[in-house]
């Protein structure tokens, strides 16, 4: 995990300017944005260095589901929505997450502390029902669970 | 959870995978202990093309879900007059339901590793890389140490175990897209575009990453190498059937009393797997079908779990193995909420680069949500059965092709629960629908 707030400059004169670099680079950028995505300056200033057109930055930026072009709460909570989640009881588990985030699935809190998503598949299919929280997995939920993990959360981030 | 083993004591992994997040690793100390890395040894002293032999002589077949010989798809890499070749190791493991090659990199790293400098040797390249998906974050942790752990031990870098050959590798993170488990997705993603597949021919082994032949496994099958070779073919063959040697990881989810990762030697049937790695149904309840291959395979009723785990058997019976996927479901379960479910992940992941994928799956969602919603009709199933169809003929990749494999099976074995969601179809066959 890159430090918070590490310039795009930082960044690319880390992982560097090789054919390869653009998706590292895009990572490493959402990483270190505490909003969770990448902005439109940061993909101009990509292009430039990288010497490939804006375009072309943004069809990559733009095709993954990990990458988000919109701002971001401070954490994301993502619900896994396959089959095996879904008959474990993913239903009750983003019902009891709206509810205590006041969000639906896709938005983010007014006070841009939560983003809540569904995603596909966390391999965790063993654990289901599971979700991941700001990168760590929780699996075998229960919704009362679930509730407990973001009051964790706004404690961590009271303290 | 542990292994089932059938009989057999020694299989090739041979591991007790841990449930949770937090499962013992075998580090390199251990790893060596159980004997880890003479397979390389063994094969340094002899000649690349021998390897390649001895793979082709246990009938390894890819892992992944294509089932691609794998001694054959080296020796295409090995036989290239290109000098510049690489390794990848395709770990964007995102079919649905499976956690395979989670566990393989989070406990058993340094097999990966071995399987793939073995590989390399074979094969003749000095550069490889392992795509890893996003949303494994702990794999890519265990294998950074691992690489880091191997290279200090001159196991990995220039000059292996004092040899001549060396292997340099490193860890490419995907971003979330599950196309880009298809090969030539993955190397668009590599190369910095978006994850959308190629035309093949030709083959990666032909012209691959950057246009160099290139070797792309996915981590099962590099992870058995070091057991082929270590051991010889003659002993690979004694586990599994003449048709399908060794074994196979199976990722057991669903209503089952034990979930978890088992490897089972192939041969067994796909009852034996639910039944003594799953333990039976939950709750006491009755199976109702099981989906085999993830989202991408098939939807089959109980009687077809006699077939046993094999090439041969399961595609006689249209029964997809692909990436070793079984997910149970019983008798409470809805099949069309499945199918619906199944049919809104391909929509997502779905690239858009050719028409029958992007718009057959749009119209087979729509379908699908007016069954649910009680708004279908007779003439839609045939609609269904029409796009499905077109998708898998003329669909530009796999993912297409296989995307309405779930749909086509339900439908034949599990029409009366379609007819009974259609709103002008007789009641009779409604009721019979409706378990």
């Amino acid at each position: 995990m890159l430090d918070k707030g590490k310039s795009v400059q930082a960044i690319i004169s880390e992982i560097g300017t090789s054919k390869t670099a653009l998706l590292p680079i895009l990572l490493a950028v959402q990483d270190a944005s505490p909003a969770h995505y990448v902005n439109e300056a940061a993909m101009n200033e990509i292009a430039a260095r990288l010497k490939l057109s804006r375009s072309r930055v943004y069809s990559t930026a733009s095709f993954y589901s990990e990458i988000s072009l919109k701002p971001r709460g401070r954490n994301i909570v993502q619900v896994c929505v396959n089959a095996p989640c879904e008959n474990a009881g993913k239903a009750a588990i983003i019902r009891a997450l709206e509810n205590e985030l006041t969000i639906t699935l896709g938005e983010t809190s007014a006070d841009a502390q939560f983003t809540l998503e569904g995603v596909n598949c966390l391999g965790a299919c063993y654990l289901s029902p599971a979700i991941k929280v700001n990168g760590r997995l929780y699996g075998n939920l229960t919704a009362a669970a679930a509730v407990d993990i973001i009051r964790q959360c706004r404690e961590g981030e009271a303290n | 959870m542990n292994i089932r083993r059938n009989g057999q004591s020694d299989l090739v992994f041979n591991i007790e995978w841990q449930g949770g997040q937090t499962g013992a690793q075998i580090d390199l100390p251990d790893y060596l202990a159980r004997g880890g890395y003479q397979a390389l040894r063994r094969a340094l002293a002899t000649d690349p093309a021998q390897v390649v032999q001895t793979v082709k002589d246990a009938g390894l077949r890819g892992r992944g879900g294509a089932a691609f010989p794998t001694g054959l798809k080296m020796e295409h890499v090995r036989d290239n007059l290109e000098l510049e070749r690489y390794v990848i190791c395709n770990a964007d493991e995102g079919e649905p339901g499976t956690f395979k090659d989670r566990f393989v990199m989070t406990h058993l790293p340094f097999q990966l590793l071995e399987g793939m400098t073995l590989a390399a040797y074979a094969v003749g390249a000095n550069r490889g890389i392992i795509y890893i998906r996003y949303e494994y974050p702990e794999a890519q942790a265990s294998i950074r140490h691992s690489i880091a752990a191997a290279v200090e031990a001159g196991l990995l870098g220039d000059n292996i175990l004092g040899s001549e050959f060396s292997f340099h590798l490193e860890i490419f993170s995907g971003a979330g897209s599950y196309l880009c488990g298809e090969e030539t997705a993955l190397l668009s993603s590599i190369e910095g575009k978006k994850g959308r597949p190629r035309l093949k021919p030709p083959y990666p082994t032909q012209s691959g990453l950057w246009g160099k032949p290139t070797l792309i496994n996915n981590v099962e099958t590099l992870a058995n190498l070091p057991a082929i070779i270590g051991r010889g073919a003659v002993w690979y063959r004694s586990l599994g059937t003449a048709d399908s040697p060794g074994t196979k990881l199976i990722s057991l989810s669903g209503d089952v009393n034990n979930r978890g990762l088992f490897e089972v030697p192939f041969g067994v049937s796909f009852r034996e797997i639910i039944e003594s790695c799953g333990g039976g149904i939950k709750n006491g309840r009755k199976l109702k079908a099981v989906n085999i291959g993830g989202a991408s395979g098939v939807v089959v009723p109980p009687h077809e779990l006699d077939c046993r785990l094999e090439y041969g058997a399961c595609a006689k019976r249209e029964i997809t193995i692909g990436s070793g996927a079984v997910f149970v479901l019983d008798d409470t379960r809805s099949i069309l909420d499945n199918v619906r479910n199944r049919a809104a992940f391909f929509l997502h992941e779905s690239c858009g680069k050719c028409t029958p994928c992007r718009e057959g799956l749009r119209q087979v969602n729509r379908i699908i949500g007016a069954l649910c919603g009680g708004a279908g009709t007779a003439s839609d199933l045939a609609k269904l059965e029409r796009y499905t169809r077109t998708m898998q003929q003329a669909a530009f990749c796999g993912l297409g092709q296989a995307a309405g494999n779930t749909l086509i099976s339900s439908l034949a074995y599990f029409r009366s629960e379609y007819e009974a969601a259609c709103r002008d179809v007789q009641p009779a066959a409604k009721k019979e629908g409706t378990a």
